[in-house]
């Protein structure tokens, strides 16, 4: 049974044709890498396949259920999305903020019960942003709220992870920390597709890959089938020479 | 610090200065009237005399001054989560400037009363309107356009009150100008403002952690399972009409709208599910303050209490922000 489907999907970027239609469907256990150059169209794309923006044409499942028929609430319960760019709204601490990742499973009259507050302090522990749980979100660095911000995400524990740009404002360290945060919760049964720049990250943790191109053509398949030099030149139009590290490809841009 | 904001402890005190603020605006005025005299009189004894006066005269005046007060701050409380802009209130987005036109025409054809009012009401239902429409374009709901918009249509609506009051004559200027700073001495009805306060106050509690992931901009909102559209729809026509029955009212009362929740922002926190009740108590007691030395200062003669309000507030807040930023 596959978590996300989408059929005959295509994305609604303004002034595009249309493309290749998309045909796939995400599985639990996938970690799927989206790659492309700027304007793509990956963030469209997440976006599409959770329901905020309408597909010009096809159409998105969630476990087999059409993602227009369900309310938002139920898709919240299902679906979690990290957007590249946040809001701060006014003022909030970093609790504040990880804790809104229950709010899709509590009811109106409902407060947070002890048991959410567990597992949002475990998010905060496990992303290493538990010392600075008293904080504003507005002081801390950008690294700091991208790790409160997939917390947040930790947080509501969906089954399907849409990730745009996980490791965005990240150190080395805290980079390969999420990377591998998003590897475990495919290990457990998640299902999970992340925007990525890195080439690399997505040859070390994507089980599948998606190339989207900027005339809206796309290709998709497993990791190993799609990272190979001539496909991603083409993609990125840059030179690349490829380098073995333990076993995996590392992709390094060169001139020329 | 704490996890989040114990509700019970700061609304409870809340509560009680509203209630200690209630007894003083009873019993002070031409004729002070002692807390034995206002226990009496609650209980259905006391003289004549001094049960018509806190009964008849100053009760309603108060339950009318503390309805208003509650229902601006609470109507900016909510304005200010919708646009997610500190400065937003009915008043900047040009709610009251319509209610001006309504209620200052009514008073040049030399209406008054209950026909000010309601002429006042439509011209805030009117605004809300006009405001709506024009910043509504087909990309959506943005908080930019909305706050320009409803600005641009104030200074608007401002040029016409002056306007209007060129026109007028003389005698019927200073009626007109107390209406334009607020003027609570004709407030005879409580009830209807009143039970709207509760109502909203009520209703809006099961929407507090919504409207808190809302304050995050309509996409997070909507990834968090909040449908956003409906949602902002009405609290802008609920802050609308709270702010309409608050102008018809009581006239054009500026800065409680702005400030006070503002202020318990910075001393509460965010939690709307905190700071809507707050802001009804706190907005209340402001204004009931307000309006008891609006009467009192210089009595007999009464000042608008848009000047009692601004006085007070203002120097409060910019403390509360100057230490804010410590």
């Amino acid at each position: 049974m596959s978590v996300l489907d989408a059929r005959d999907l295509v994305i609604d970027v303004p002034g595009r044709r249309s493309g290749r239609p998309l045909n796939l469907s995400v599985q639990p256990g996938q970690v799927w890498g989206v790659l492309g150059p700027n304007g793509a169209g990956k963030t469209t794309l997440l976006h599409t396949l959770a329901g905020l923006n309408p597909p010009r044409t096809g159409s998105v499942a969630l476990d087999d259920t059409p993602l227009n028929t369900l309310r938002r609430r139920r898709i919240a319960q299902k679906l979690g999305l990290l957007f590249q760019e946040r809001v701060d709204g006014f003022p909030a601490t970093v609790e504040e903020t990880a804790m809104l990742g229950r709010h899709p499973f509590l009811s109106y009259w409902q407060r947070e019960s002890a048991e959410d507050l567990r597992r949002m302090r475990a998010a905060l522990e496990r992303l290493d942003v538990a010392h600075l749980k008293h904080r504003l979100v507005s002081t801390l660095s950008g690294g700091e709220r991208q790790r409160v911000a997939v917390a947040t995400l930790l947080t509501q524990n969906p089954a399907l992870w849409l990730v745009d740009e996980p490791t965005n404002h990240l150190d080395l360290h805290h980079q390969s920390a999420v990377m591998a945060l998003m590897r475990e919760q495919a290990a457990a049964g998640r299902a999970l597709m992340l925007c990525l720049h890195d080439l690399n990250l997505a040859a070390r943790w994507c089980s599948h890959v998606l190339l989207l191109y900027p005339d809206g053509e796309a290709c998709w398949g497993e990791a190993r089938d799609m990272l190979v030099p001539d496909a991603l030149e083409a993609l990125y139009r840059q030179r690349l020479r490829v380098v073995e590290v333990d076993g995996a490809p590392v992709f390094v841009p060169v001139n020329g | 610090m704490r996890w989040r904001a114990q509700a019970s402890l700061p609304l409870a005190l809340l509560a009680l200065g509203a209630v200690i603020a209630l007894g003083v605006s009873l019993g002070v005025g031409s004729a002070s009237i002692s807390l034995e005299q206002l226990w009496a009189i609650a209980l259905g004894e006391g003289d004549n005399l001094a049960r018509t006066m806190v009964l008849e005269l100053r009760l309603p005046r108060a339950l009318s001054a503390f309805a208003v007060g509650g229902l601006l701050a609470v109507a900016g409380a909510l304005m200010q989560v919708l646009l997610r802009n500190p400065l937003a209130d009915p008043y900047v987005l040009g709610i009251s400037g319509g209610a001006a036109i309504g209620a200052l025409g009514a008073m040049m054809l030399g209406l008054g009363g209950m026909l000010a009012s309601t002429s006042a009401f439509g011209g805030a239902l009117f605004s809300t309107l006009l405001v709506f429409g024009l910043a509504h374009g087909r990309g959506g709901w943005a908080p930019t356009r909305l706050l320009l918009t409803g600005i641009v249509v104030a200074s608007g609506w401002g040029a016409m009150i002056t306007l209007m009051l060129s026109m007028t004559p003389a005698e019927r200027l200073p009626g007109m100008l107390y209406w334009l700073m607020g003027d609570l001495s004709y407030a005879r009805a409580p009830n209807l403002p009143l039970a709207l306060l509760a109502v909203t106050c009520i209703g809006l509690l099961p929407l507090g952690r919504s409207l808190n992931v809302l304050a995050r901009g309509p996409q997070q909102a909507a990834a968090l399972g909040v449908d956003a559209r409906p949602l902002e729809w009405g609290i802008y026509a609920i802050a609308s009409l709270l702010t309409a029955v608050a102008v018809s009212t009581a006239g054009s009362i500026g800065f409680v709208g702005l400030v006070v929740p503002h202020m318990l922002r910075l001393v509460l926190g965010n939690d709307q599910r905190l700071t809507l009740p707050a802001c009804a108590l706190a907005g209340g007691t402001l204004l009931l303050l307000a309006d008891t030395l609006a009467r009192t200062v210089i009595a007999p003669e009464q000042l608008p209490v848009g000047v009692i309000t601004a006085l007070l507030g203002v120097p409060t807040f910019l403390f509360l922000l100057y230490r804010s930023g410590q």
